[in-house]
């Protein structure tokens, strides 16, 4: 049976997982359609939370990431960790203990004002969307890869596929079919990563093996690494740094933030049945996501040796790395590398005319191998790899047999699938039943409600695909800006609304708004008002990239969280004093007991 | 708020800043402000700040949050506030 036809049967099987998990689950109240019910397992919770949150980013983009920048990548890996150990402990318990359905309507009764609502709406949907353009964009890439169809079909057979689950199941539908797709995608995602590590290091485990030595070799895998990329030019790999360490320090934080302030993922803690379940549930939701976090740095490490040693032999030989004939001849280039061509994703262009490929860094600012690279009649780097393929390509690399390489396939649209219908869950939720239900149409009834989730939902469905279709930015670049986002208005909003009982209304929309602005505004400075080419006002500041001390935009949630903090305490200094009812119904929220009478609306 | 709710929530902070601390050491700490002077230093084939970085610290959140989960349950009962 040929790849493509093995592709198509697996791919399919998991779909009609997927659909049959849907038909099986639908919800048939406001209950079951914004909450699953509230009644879902800590470790179910935390499977589908897993799968929610690893994103097409997560799976496709993170390891080739990792794999470029060397120990800098660390900042996605804590970044992405390290905020569920914040939303164990500051939010989870607390938002479950309170038992509504979704933020806004924590901001609308804590803050006491539909306005307060409105501001947390609004920030939901710049952060939301950012993040599903992203989402929509790696379904496209994964599709148009792995079934052999264009982009765009990519883009419309994954709308009809999240239609199909989201829009009929609601929280309970996505929330079972999120834990089927945890499994595809961490099998997916480990298997390879086993044999890679078996071939490289001889330890079938991922963890271990990056720390072990390099087959045939007493030098550690990691050091050999280390040894070939600065051969070529490139920074050691275990200790580049991303820009600066006060940039990695602030991009870390910002992703730590925006995890814990994303709504998709605070949403998952309203399905839990108790406040001690939401507490456990965060601690689940980890692990399952830690098996992927862990395993990836070790596909980064080892995808990058692999890359180096297919084009250049001396890698592996230990021979002479500048020599002509350890470069590999361009016409016997293995059949991965014809296949990525194709897209676009893999370039080669022979610079030097020699029929050979070089691969190393032509920028390099050291002249001892610049003066090397110039004796071997290197004209600069032949080769262009997108990091997107790294985790896409690397079965076909270290040459698995094909199920493993359709099985890949399912788990790379699994992650993007999961995570799809998580934010579009966040956003037709904040529509439907903030908007319509508590501001604009109080008269609602129940099932008047759980038709306006499903028309938003669809509707939110075709806006995702129309930004899937016509993308602002890579996928990997708008998702962190989406952290910078959540970081710096949704979870400094929740966290003070719980731990500062005087927090006023005043303080916390200021706040937010200041917040989610100075963040934006350094976005846009950089990247065009919303994203739009051409827009771009850097030379306000001297056409100086990153000018606020060296901080890169993707980072720049971290420094907004902290102005939102700021303008929070003092203007709630100077504004009317928080009604007493608030505190204590703060107080109330403080304390787990009676968690399920406070929720008459978990009740079925 | 009674007395016995002011120290119990005392006893939430103080429990959460611990947790924070830990936390902070070794993400911010040793992943990145100390990992240049922890490199020199080797974890079987990992230098050490690399390790902390890239694993070490993603281990100790899981065990982290499922400690806190856990003494979090006993300030719940000691303080008579657990859910039923």
């Amino acid at each position: 049976m040929d790849l493509q036809t093995l592709t198509y049967i697996v791919v399919g099987l998991t779909f009609s997982l997927y659909v049959g998990i849907a038909v099986w689950a639908r919800a048939g109240s406001t209950s079951e359609f914004y909450a699953a019910g509230g009644a879902v397992h800590p470790v179910l919770n935390g499977m589908a939370t897993g799968a929610d949150w690893m994103s097409a980013a997560s799976f496709i983009s993170m390891a080739g990431l990792i794999s470029n920048m060397g120990y800098g990548g660390g900042l996605f890996l804590m970044g992405w960790t390290g905020g569920y150990v914040l939303l164990a402990m500051l939010l989870a318990p607390y938002l479950r203990k309170f038992g509504k359905f979704t933020v806004p309507q924590f901001f609308g009764d804590r803050y006491y004002s539909q306005a307060a609502s409105m501001v947390g709406v609004l920030c939901l949907l710049m952060a939301s969307l950012t993040y599903i353009i992203g989402q929509m964009t790696g379904v496209g890439v994964a599709f148009s890869r792995f079934l052999g169809v264009s982009n765009h079909t990519g883009i419309f057979i994954g709308m009809a596929i999240v239609f199909m689950y989201a829009v009929f199941g609601g929280m309970k539908g996505i929330t079972y079919t999120q834990v089927a797709q945890y499994c595809v995608l961490i099998l997916a995602y480990t298997i390879p990563a086993i044999f890679i590590s078996l071939q490289l290091t001889g330890n079938p485990i991922p963890q271990f093996g990056l720390g072990g030595d390099f087959v045939g070799t007493d030098m550690t895998l990691l050091g050999k690494l280390d040894q070939v990329v600065t051969d070529l030019g490139f920074g050691k790999y275990t200790e580049t740094t991303r820009y600066s360490t006060l940039n990695m320090f602030v991009y870390t934080a910002s992703l730590m933030i925006g995890t814990a302030g994303l709504p998709h993922v605070i949403m998952r803690f309203f399905t839990v049945p108790t406040v001690k379940a939401a507490r456990s549930s965060a601690g689940w939701a980890l692990v399952f996501i830690a098996i992927l976090y862990t395993t990836a740095p070790a596909v980064a490490a080892m995808a990058r040796l692999n890359l180096h040693a297919t084009i250049n032999s001396a890698v592996k030989s230990g021979g002479d790395i500048y020599a002509t004939e350890s470069a590999l001849v361009y016409e016997d280039r293995p059949d991965w590398m014809k296949r990525w061509e194709i897209t676009g994703l893999l370039k080669f262009e022979d610079k030097n005319g020699d029929g050979r490929i070089q691969y190393y860094n032509d920028k390099s600012k050291n002249e001892a191998f610049n003066a090397k690279a110039a004796a071997a009649g290197w004209k600069g780097s032949e080769l262009k790899v997108n990091a997107d393929i790294m985790v896409l390509a690397n079965p076909e690399i270290a040459m698995l047999p094909d199920w493993v390489i359709a099985l890949v396939a399912a788990g790379g649209l699994a992650a993007a699938l999961s995570t799809a219908a998580g934010l579009l869950l966040a956003i037709s939720s904040a529509i439907s039943h903030d908007l319509f239900k508590n501001i604009l149409m109080p008269g609602l009834t129940e099932k008047g409600e759980l038709m306006a989730g499903k028309i938003t939902m669809a509707c939110s469905i075709l806006v995702a695909g129309w930004l899937g279709l016509n993308p602002p930015g890579f996928a990997a670049g708008t998702v962190a800006i989406a952290f910078g986002l959540a970081a710096s208005s949704i979870f400094p909003a929740l966290m003070m609304g719980i731990f500062n009982k005087k927090m006023n209304k005043e303080g916390a929309m200021a706040g937010m708004v200041a917040g989610i602005g100075v963040t934006m505004f350094y976005v846009f400075a950089h990247k065009g008002i919303f994203f739009i080419k051409g827009t771009e006002f850097l030379g306000m500041f001297g056409g100086k990239a990153n000018f606020f001390m060296g901080i890169e935009p993707n980072a720049f949630g971290g420094i907004g969280a902290i102005v939102n903090f700021i303008v929070a305490y003092i203007v709630s200094k100077v504004t009317p004093a928080c009604p007493e009812h608030i505190q204590h119904m703060v107080e109330n929220v403080r304390t787990p007991r009676g968690a399920k009478a406070v929720d008459g609306s978990h009740a079925h | 708020m009674d007395k016995s709710g002011k120290a119990y929530w005392k006893a939430v902070l103080t429990l959460i800043a611990q947790v924070l601390a830990v936390w902070f050491v070794v993400s911010y700490g040793a992943g990145i402000l100390f990992a240049p002077e922890l490199n020199n230093i080797r974890l079987g084939g990992y230098p050490l700040g690399f390790w902390f970085a890239q694993q070490g610290s993603m281990y100790i959140f899981v065990i982290q949050i499922f400690v806190y989960a856990k003494l979090m349950g006993k300030i719940d009962e000691k303080f008579d506030v657990h859910e039923e």
